[in-house]
């Protein structure tokens, strides 16, 4: 499966969050690199949405859609601001 | 069970097709009513839903086309074992309704106020956000410098081409490097875009210039890694990729 980034989960981010983010700024907990959401690596059915750090490679987000509801892990991430960069 | 829209947020609502432009072979554009469209910005990306007979549904990212002040429109490329650009691309006609989410994107947008200089690098149908870029610039009257390099397979290929052309006497640098044939008497660029092309057409790195890349993901990184090397700051780099499905 090709990567995307995250410009791609845009809409999802919209979805779950009601607010644009894919400015926002994440800091990766693994390695600490900070880049902005649409700058990250993007798996679109992995199954499930899943985000990943690009300079280390690890999970940054989850994001599980089921039965209407919305699942979501933010356990790969030191840091989500959305006021960063906007 | 159904909920309630819960207001400001992202919801699927019912576009209709006012028109269809065939763009190339394998290109279309397709122009859209959306009832109660909040406006958007150039640069910007809707989600299309499908759904069929039996409640499947398929969702694609397409980039809006137009300017910020123009009615929504999207260019769709065919892509011959795709799930949803056959139909939008093939079947779709004016009066039918497509089910959409928008606007959506907060970073791979442009306003006349971000400045430039812009560099705009486009692989394939990585053009389509671009030309909204371009577009928005002409219609603004904005004299900020542009430069748009656009990598197609031929020239037949190339989307806009016309309407890209004119953007010449506007101010903007428009550039194609055809990569897999060109014809007689080609004096644009030929092959792929790597770090030879881009030393000679991005602007000095001492410009800060703010660029935008667009394009398959192989297309993207190779470019953007190239452009770092050329010493662009990464924060200035604006990157979106797309899939093939």
């Amino acid at each position: 499966m090709v990567a995307l980034d995250g410009n791609a989960i845009g809409g999802l981010l919209l979805e779950v969050f009601g607010t644009d983010l894919t400015a926002a700024q994440t800091i990766c907990a693994t390695c600490g690199n900070a880049a902005v959401v649409a700058d990250t690596v993007v798996y679109l059915r992995a199954p499930g949405t899943v985000v990943r750090c690009r300079t280390c490679g690890n999970v940054l987000m989850v994001i599980a859609q089921i039965r209407g509801m919305s699942c979501v892990d933010l356990f790969g991430m030191a840091v989500f601001d959305e006021g960063q960069d906007r | 069970m159904a909920r309630a829209a819960v207001r400001g947020r992202l919801t699927w609502q019912t576009a209709t097709v006012t028109a269809v432009k065939q763009e190339t072979d394998a290109v279309r554009t397709i122009e859209l009513d959306v009832p109660d469209w909040p406006g958007h910005r150039a640069g910007q990306h809707i989600d299309v839903r499908l759904t069929a007979d039996d409640g499947y549904t398929a969702e694609r990212s397409y980039s809006i086309a137009t300017a910020d002040d123009e009615p929504v429109a999207i260019t769709v490329e065919r892509l011959d074992d795709g799930e949803v650009s056959p139909y939008l691309t093939e079947e779709l006609r004016a009066g039918d309704q497509l089910e959409l989410r928008g606007p959506i994107g907060g970073w791979f947008v442009w306003d006349t106020s971000d400045g430039g200089p812009l560099l705009l690098i486009a692989g394939g149908s990585g053009v389509v956000p671009l030309r909204a870029i371009l577009r928005h610039r002409q219609r603004t009257g904005s004299d900020v410098p542009a430069r748009l390099l656009y990598s197609s397979r031929t020239l037949a290929d190339v989307i806009y081409r016309g309407e890209l052309d004119q953007y010449r006497d506007g101010g903007a640098e428009v550039s194609y490097a055809l990569t897999r044939s060109q014809p007689p008497g080609w004096t644009g660029y030929s092959g792929r875009v790597d770090a030879a092309l881009l030393a000679k057409v991005a602007w000095p790195a001492s410009q800060h210039p703010l660029t935008f890349v667009c394009g398959p993901t192989s297309f993207v990184e190779a470019v953007a890694g190239n452009l770092v090397s050329l010493g662009y700051p990464a924060g200035r780099v604006k990157t979106e990729r797309f899939g093939g499905t």
